[in-house]
């Protein structure tokens, strides 16, 4: 037995990804679950419009951060900071009364502001004070119902493993086949091998992405109402990132061992990280900064908003320009380390 | 020469891996690039193929539409089948039709594999997977033909069955350029280029290379190893005299291209 630990360390101090991957995790962990995974609320951006706004703004305290005062604004300017993702509150004045608006896509804002509407309404009776009539709507999710939130986040997840994790593997197979060596002899242009490989899991990802929708749809009636072009144009965009991520995954891994860890290693952030579970704005600054970069993070506002919001394009141009952005950068990486694998090569054949 | 290497050196970091290597490939006919683990081989098939970039040197090959390629390892896809597997080949060398399947059939049936068409090339012994990845070489009928150690790991009927193949396309008039570790192939090929970690010890034709060897060559039995420059052959021992006299006792016969590969390896290492 003590051989076989012997041998095991030996092979595990050359395995430095292994090494890496096993101090890495659970630091990147400790931090995820240290400042990032927070569910309480703290600040909650909210626009104040109509006649009393200025009056009602100035009596509003935390965990409300007045973002907007719209003295001129009605019911549809509040609806649409919210669409928009401007603001998670709308308090919208007027002579009879007021009534809030909270966007049901943030689930755990929702249910910060809920609970402190409430605890508010409990003092002013307490202290005997007349108030205007308060009427509260939750707006695109108005049960927050979890499953409503989750699932466009997920058709986001299937979309990263489909296309990170198996595509790293399928283009790495034939790196470990000795099969590349072929492919670069062969008639193919490197754009050639790069497109053939990646279209199987391209269209597997939209196939499994349609099937996540219409489970979601159908079982749990979580409602589609958006544009269908601007979620399929988001879910290009990230699919351009996550199949970008895939290939530079595959070639910088020598075998199908080192491509999972990588891949997991980039799946991880984006699941704790992205604003899929735990909501962005809940983090420490230290660590939101990560979210920012991560591609998941985007595609989630892009699903949310058109699924549950119907939120126009021209509200979704920043994280659509970004996924874009993040996919030209990816995919123009992984294309060209894809081409110098088969280009000729002045390194020792492996 | 018509394609080939001219005086190319190759360098992986500070290792030099080929030194001013010629090796010349003339229109038709079989040239074999011999020489031990590490010598070079494949770097010097690989150069030729376009995988590696010379440092310095032409290398001169045809375009990769004309040029069939099996690596030293793999060659065809375990997950697909034998038929797949040329299918696939064709397709990415634009060949279609019944020609293309008369071919490929025709192919597999001089390797003996026509049976084994529908299994797996991972469900293959190393010698069928070889003598499949040699068919899926030749399928679009290349004009160079570049074999790294096509019949190593293969029983020595389909080693037959392979040099006849090759043999065949060589006499077709397509360019064979093969590597391989084993001396009596090199012999019947021809024209030879022995390497030693990196570099051209000997080139030329089996004959020519056996003419230039010098001294004399006996034979003998027994446990102890005779002279420095002696080296096991069977079960007895072959000796070479550089300077034409054999000691006492030893056998004195003529040499065949393997003792001229010996010697010339002798000779390259007292450099």
């Amino acid at each position: 037995m003590w051989a076989m630990v012997a041998k095991e360390f030996r092979q595990l101090r050359r395995d430095h990804r292994t090494l890496a991957m096993m101090i890495a995790l659970p630091i990147l962990l400790l931090v995820v679950f240290g400042y990032a995974a927070n569910f309480d609320v703290h600040n909650i951006p909210t626009v104040v419009v109509g006649p009393g706004a200025r009056a009602s703004a100035s009596l509003l305290r935390a965990p409300f951060h007045v973002v907007e005062v719209d003295r001129a604004g009605n019911q549809s300017t509040a609806e649409a900071c919210l669409r928009d993702g401007k603001a998670v509150v709308g308090l919208v004045t007027g002579d009879h009364g007021i009534t809030v608006f909270i966007d049901g896509t943030q689930l755990f804002s929702a249910q910060t502001a809920e609970s402190a509407l409430a605890k508010a309404r409990v003092s002013e009776e307490a202290a005997g004070l007349a108030s205007l009539p308060v009427r509260v709507r939750v707006l695109f999710n108005p049960r927050l119902t979890t499953s409503w939130i989750m699932v466009p986040g997920l058709a986001g997840l299937i979309l990263v493993f489909v296309g990170t994790l198996i595509t790293s593997l399928g283009v790495v197979r034939e790196r470990q086949a000795g099969t590349l060596e072929q492919l670069a002899v062969m008639p193919f242009r490197a754009w050639d091998v790069i497109a053939g490989k990646i279209a199987p899991y391209l269209i597997v990802a939209l196939i499994d992405l349609i099937v996540i929708l219409l489970i979601g749809m159908g079982i749990f009636h979580v409602p589609f109402r958006g544009n269908i072009a601007v979620f399929a144009l988001g879910a290009a965009l990230f699919l351009l990132v996550t199949l970008g991520l895939g290939v530079l995954i595959s070639t910088v891994s020598q075998n199908q061992g080192q491509a999972i860890q990588l891949a997991i290693m980039s799946l991880l952030p984006q699941v704790l990280l992205s604003g899929f579970i735990f909501p962005v704005s809940s983090m420490a600054a230290g660590v939101r900064w990560i979210s920012y970069v991560l591609p998941l993070t985007y595609f989630v506002e892009i699903s949310r908003g058109v699924m549950l919001k119907a939120t126009p394009i021209s509200s979704l141009w920043g994280p659509i320009g970004l996924l874009a952005l993040l996919g030209a950068a990816v995919f123009g990486l992984a294309i060209a380390r894809f081409r110098r694998d088969l280009a000729p090569s002045t390194r020792v054949p492996q | 020469m018509r394609w080939g290497l001219e005086g190319v050196s190759v360098h992986f970091g500070r290792k030099v891996a080929l030194d001013e290597v010629t090796v010349p490939v003339d229109a038709s006919g079989i040239t074999v690039v011999i020489g031990g683990d590490g010598a070079g081989k494949s770097t010097v098939l690989r150069t030729l193929v376009g995988l590696v970039r010379p440092d310095s040197g032409v290398v001169s090959r045809p375009p990769k539409r004309a040029t069939g390629y099996l690596p030293a390892t793999a060659g065809l896809y375990a997950d697909l089948t034998v038929d797949e597997n040329c299918k696939f080949s064709a397709s990415a060398y634009g060949l279609r039709g019944a020609d293309c399947e008369r071919r490929k059939n025709e192919l597999l049936e001089q390797v003996g594999l026509n049976a084994a068409s529908d299994r797996l090339g991972g469900q293959l012994s190393g010698g069928m997977q070889r003598k499949a990845a040699v068919v899926i070489a030749l399928l679009h009928s290349p004009e160079l033909l570049v074999l790294d150690e096509p019949t190593t790991g293969v029983d020595p009927v389909s080693r037959s069955e392979l040099w006849r193949l090759i043999s065949g396309v060589a006499a077709q008039g397509t360019s064979v350029v093969l590597a391989t570790t084993y001396v009596n192939e090199a012999a019947r090929a021809n024209s030879a280029v022995l390497l030693e970690a990196g570099k051209v010890l000997a080139a030329g034709s089996p004959e020519a290379i056996l003419r230039s060897v010098t001294g004399a060559f006996g034979s003998a039995v027994g446990g102890s190893r005779p002279t420095p420059q002696s080296w096991r052959r069977g079960a007895g021992w072959r000796i070479w005299a550089p300077s034409g006299v054999l000691p006492e006792g030893v056998t004195p016969l003529q040499p065949d291209f393997e003792d001229a590969v010996v010697v010339a390896e002798l000779v390259g290492e007292a450099r």
